[in-house]
C-alpha cells in the first residue's frame, strides 16, 4: 500500500500547481504571448483550422440564437466568447477519444463533427439527444452540471481496464466546480490514474453568480493539487493555447500518466440564455473589455501578420460560414416529425407490458382526436 | 361471487409461475449472503465484462461478506475498492457501462445510497431513453435494504419506492437464497439498469437448493404458497414473514396464498391479478412507511384489475409513517405475524358468510 511519505517522494507537490498567470501563446492583439510556459505553438495548418472552425462555430452560434428568436428552438445557451475553448479543446482530441459536453458546448459538439441539426435536437425539443454518442464519441449534452465528470472518469477508466488507447475530455464551468460530483470525479480519476482531461471553462459567471461567490480558492486550477492532479491555468480566449494545453494533457493521459485539470479563463459574452437578462448582474463595460479579447480576432490578426491568411481567404471563409448557416437554417425551418409511440420505445430495452398498454391507449386516443 | 362482464379483465397472458415445477436435488444449505457471493463469482467467471466495485468490497469482502474472496480470485482489475463516495461509484459505473463493461456496484447500506440519487435518477435510469436506445447501461446496483437487524439510524431504510417511481430502472428483491442467486445472475445479464435490493435481515437465512439462474424470469412474481382464501403479497425480507403468517393462519381456518413479488418494477400484473381475482381478498406487506409507499401502487393496480372479484378492500400492513425507529423500538414498526393476521381478520369475512 502507498503511504503518504511514498507519495511525497514520488510526486513533489510543487509540480502540481498551475502557473501564477494564465499561459498564453497569442496575446489579444495577435502578437506572440508573453507567458507560453511549456506550451508549444501549433503548426500553421492547425492554426488555420482553429481559425476556420471558430469562424464556422461563431456563425453557428449566431444562427442558433436567431432560430431561438424565431421560435424554432426552445432556448439556446450561447458560447460566444468561449470559441477558443470550444474549438481548441475539440480539435486537440484524437479520433478515438471521447468528449463529455454540457448544454453550453453545442459549438464544441458541432466542431467534433456532430450533424448540427442532430446537435440542436435537445434545444428544438424533438428529443433529449439527437445524435448517436458512439458515432461521434460525444456523450449527450449534460444538463445537471458536473454529473458528466464522473461519466468521463468511468469511461476513461474502462478504456484503461480494456487496454484501449482512449482519453476522455470533460467540459465543465466555474459553477460546476462547486458541485460534489466534480470533487468526486477529480478524486476518483487521480486514485485510478484514469486518462481524463478536465477542462474548466471559467467564464466568470454561473448564470448570475460571479466567481467570487463561487470559491475562495486562488484559482480553480489550484484545486488540482488537493487531489494529486497536475493543473494548468491558461488563457481560454487563446485557441492556440487551449489546443496546445489539451493536446499535451491528452498525450500525457494516453501515455499512462493520469488526469490533468485545466482552467481556461474566458468570458460568456451573451447572457446565460436568451431568457436571461445579464444587465441585472454585470456591467456593460465589462463585456466591452472582453470583446477586445475576442478569440477569433486575435488569431486572425496573428495569421495575417504571419502571412498565413489574406483578405481573399478570409472572404472565402466568411462565405463558407454563410453557406453553413444557410443549410442549418433551411433544415431547421422544416417541421420535424415527432413520433408519440417513441415515448415508450426506449425506457427499457424492451417495453414492459404496462408501457405497451399505455402506448396503445395513447395512439388510439390520437387516432380518434388527433395530436 | 359473481363476475360480471364489465369487470376489468385481469391480464392472463402468461400462466402463473410456481416453484413446484422446478427440479431440485438435495444440496448443502446455503445462506443468502453466500448465494449472492456465488452469483457474483459465477458472473465474473462467465463474462469478462463484469466488474464488482464499491466501498470495502475488495480486501474486506464487504461489510456483509457478500463479496468475500472475489478480489483474491479475480484480481484487483475486476473487483476493487473505491473511494468513499456513492455518487462517484454510480457515476463512474455509468461511464464504464458506456464503454462496454458491466459494473455490479455496492451501496453499503440503503440510506448511504442517497448521495448517488442524482446519478441514479437523472442518468442511470434515463440515458437509454435520452439517446433513443443508442446507449445501454447494464449496471447492477446492489443495495442492502430494510431493517430487522437492530441497526442504528441510516442502516435500515426501505428505499424501494424512490427507485420504483423512476422510469427506466428495474427494481428487484429476492426473498430466498436460491432466488437471490437467480435474480442476481439475471440482473447482471439484463440490458437495463437494475436496483438490486438485498433484504439484509435474510442474509443469514438458509436454504438447501441447487443454485441456478434458470427458472422464473427476472420480471415474474412467484406464488410461494398456494391458497384459496386470501392473497398475501410480500417481497424481500417480508416474504418469510408472510409465509409464517400463512402457516399461523391455518389455525384460523384461512387458506392463505403468498406471492413473492421479486420484481417491484416492472410489476407482474398477470401473476398477481390472477391470484387476487381467484381468492377475492388481498393484503400487501412491506416494512416501508405506508404513506405513498410501494404498497399503494400495488393496491391501486389490483383494485382496478380485480375490482369485481374483490370481497373486501385490499389492505396493507406496513411500517408507520415515521423515520426508521431506533433499534429498541423497531419491533413495533416492522410488520409481523400478529399484525398480518389482525389485518387478514379485517377482510369482511362476516359479510361473506
Amino acid at each position: 500500500m502507498t503511504t503518504l511519505a511514498g507519495i511525497t517522494q514520488t510526486v513533489p507537490a510543487g509540480s502540481l500547481l498551475p502557473s501564477a498567470a494564465p499561459l498564453q501563446l497569442i496575446d489579444p492583439d495577435g502578437r506572440p504571448g508573453r507567458n507560453p510556459g511549456g506550451l508549444e505553438l501549433p503548426e500553421p495548418p492547425v492554426l488555420l483550422e482553429l481559425h476556420r472552425r471558430m469562424v464556422l462555430g461563431r456563425r453557428f452560434d449566431r444562427q442558433a440564437t436567431t432560430l431561438t428568436k424565431q421560435g424554432r428552438l426552445a432556448v439556446y445557451p450561447s458560447s460566444r466568447g468561449q470559441d477558443g475553448c470550444q474549438v481548441g479543446a475539440v480539435l486537440a482530441l484524437r479520433d478515438q477519444d471521447w468528449l463529455f459536453p454540457t448544454y453550453r458546448d453545442t459549438v464544441a459538439i458541432v466542431t467534433r463533427g456532430v450533424d448540427p441539426v442532430e446537435a440542436l435536437s435537445l434545444l428544438r425539443g424533438d428529443w433529449h439527444c439527437g445524435y448517436d454518442p458512439y458515432q461521434y464519441r460525444v456523450a449527450p449534452q449534460c444538463t445537471p452540471l458536473a454529473t458528466n465528470t464522473l461519466h468521463a472518469v468511468g469511461l476513461a477508466h474502462a478504456a484503461r481496464l480494456k487496454q484501449q488507447d482512449q482519453v476522455a475530455l470533460v467540459l465543465l464551468g466555474d459553477g460546476a466546480t462547486s458541485e460534489g460530483d466534480t470533487h468526486e470525479a477529480l478524486n476518483f480519476s487521480a486514485v485510478w490514474q484514469a486518462p481524463v482531461v478536465f477542462l474548466v471553462q471559467n467564464n466568470g459567471y454561473a448564470i448570475s453568480v460571479p466567481l467570487a461567490k463561487q470559491t475562495a480558492a486562488p484559482t480553480l486550477a489550484a484545486k488540482g493539487i488537493g487531489y494529486g492532479i497536475p493543473s494548468l491555468l491558461i488563457d481560454g480566449n487563446d485557441a492556440a493555447a487551449v489546443y496546445s494545453a489539451v493536446r499535451g494533457c491528452v498525450e500525457r493521459a494516453a501515455d499512462g500518466h493520469g488526469p490533468t485539470l485545466i482552467e481556461a479563463i474566458t468570458y460568456r459574452v451573451e447572457a446565460h440564455t436568451n431568457a436571461d437578462d445579464a444587465g441585472r448582474y454585470r456591467p456593460a463595460d465589462e463585456v466591452e473589455t472582453w470583446l477586445a479579447r475576442d478569440p477569433i480576432t486575435r488569431l486572425e490578426a496573428y495569421l495575417k501578420a504571419a502571412g498565413l491568411l489574406d483578405e481573399q481567404a478570409a472572404g472565402r471563409l466568411a462565405a463558407e460560414a454563410e453557406r453553413f448557416a444557410e443549410r442549418i437554417r433551411d433544415r431547421m425551418n422544416r417541421d420535424v416529425n415527432v413520433d408519440p409511440a417513441e415515448l415508450f420505445a426506449h425506457v427499457y430495452a424492451q417495453p414492459t407490458p404496462a408501457l405497451e398498454q399505455q402506448r396503445t391507449a395513447l395512439l388510439t386516443k390520437l387516432e380518434d382526436t388527433g395530436p | 361471487m359473481t363476475a360480471t362482464t364489465t369487470a376489468a379483465a385481469p391480464v392472463t397472458t402468461a400462466a402463473p409461475v410456481t416453484t413446484a415445477g422446478l427440479v431440485t436435488t438435495p444440496a448443502a444449505p446455503v445462506t443468502m449472503a453466500a448465494a449472492l457471493n456465488r452469483a457474483l463469482a459465477d458472473s465474473l467467471a462467465a463474462d469478462d465484462r463484469v466488474l464488482v466495485f464499491g466501498e470495502d468490497v475488495g480486501t474486506l469482502g464487504g461489510v456483509f461478506r457478500v463479496t468475500d474472496g472475489l478480489a483474491a480470485r479475480f484480481g484487483e482489475r475486476r473487483v476493487f475498492d473505491t473511494p468513499l463516495a456513492e455518487s462517484g461509484i454510480i457515476g463512474t459505473a455509468i461511464g464504464m457501462a458506456m464503454n462496454g463493461l458491466v459494473p455490479v456496484v455496492e451501496m453499503q447500506f440503503d440510506a448511504f445510497a442517497y448521495p448517488a440519487f442524482e446519478q441514479v435518477t437523472s442518468h442511470l435510469a434515463k440515458l437509454h431513453n435520452r439517446t433513443r436506445g443508442h446507449v445501454s447501461l447494464p449496471v447492477v446496483v446492489r443495495v442492502p435494504f430494510g431493517g430487522g437487524i437492530g441497526g442504528v439510524e441510516h442502516h435500515c431504510d426501505s428505499s424501494e419506492a424512490y427507485y420504483a417511481h423512476t422510469a427506466g430502472l428495474r427494481v428487484v428483491t429476492p426473498g430466498t437464497p436460491s432466488d437471490a442467486y437467480r435474480l442476481l445472475r439475471q440482473s447482471i445479464d439484463c440490458p437495463d439498469p437494475v436496483i438490486f435490493l438485498e433484504p439484509k435481515r435474510r442474509y443469514w437465512s438458509k436454504e438447501s437448493a441447487v443454485l441456478t439462474a434458470d427458472g422464473p424470469a427476472i420480471d415474474r412474481a412467484l406464488i410461494r404458497r398456494a391458497g384459496q382464501d386470501v392473497t398475501l403479497i410480500a417481497y424481500g425480507g417480508m416474504v418469510d414473514t408472510a409465509l409464517e403468517a400463512a402457516e399461523a393462519a391455518v389455525g384460523e381456518q384461512w387458506d392463505v396464498e403468498v406471492i413473492d413479488l421479486r420484481s417491484l418494477s416492472p410489476f407482474d400484473d398477470a401473476t398477481v391479478a390472477e391470484s387476487v381475482c381467484r381468492t377475492g381478498r388481498a393484503v400487501v406487506v412491506h416494512e416501508a412507511p405506508g404513506f405513498a409507499g410501494y404498497g399503494a401502487e400495488v393496491v391501486a393496480r389490483l383494485t382496478q384489475q380485480c375490482f369485481h372479484y374483490l370481497e373486501a378492500p385490499i389492505l396493507r400492513v406496513t411500517g408507520f409513517d415515521i423515520p426508521y425507529p431506533p433499534p429498541q423500538l423497531e419491533h413495533l414498526h416492522l410488520p409481523d405475524v400478529d399484525r398480518i393476521l389482525e389485518t387478514i381478520a379485517q377482510l369482511q369475512w362476516g359479510d361473506h358468510a
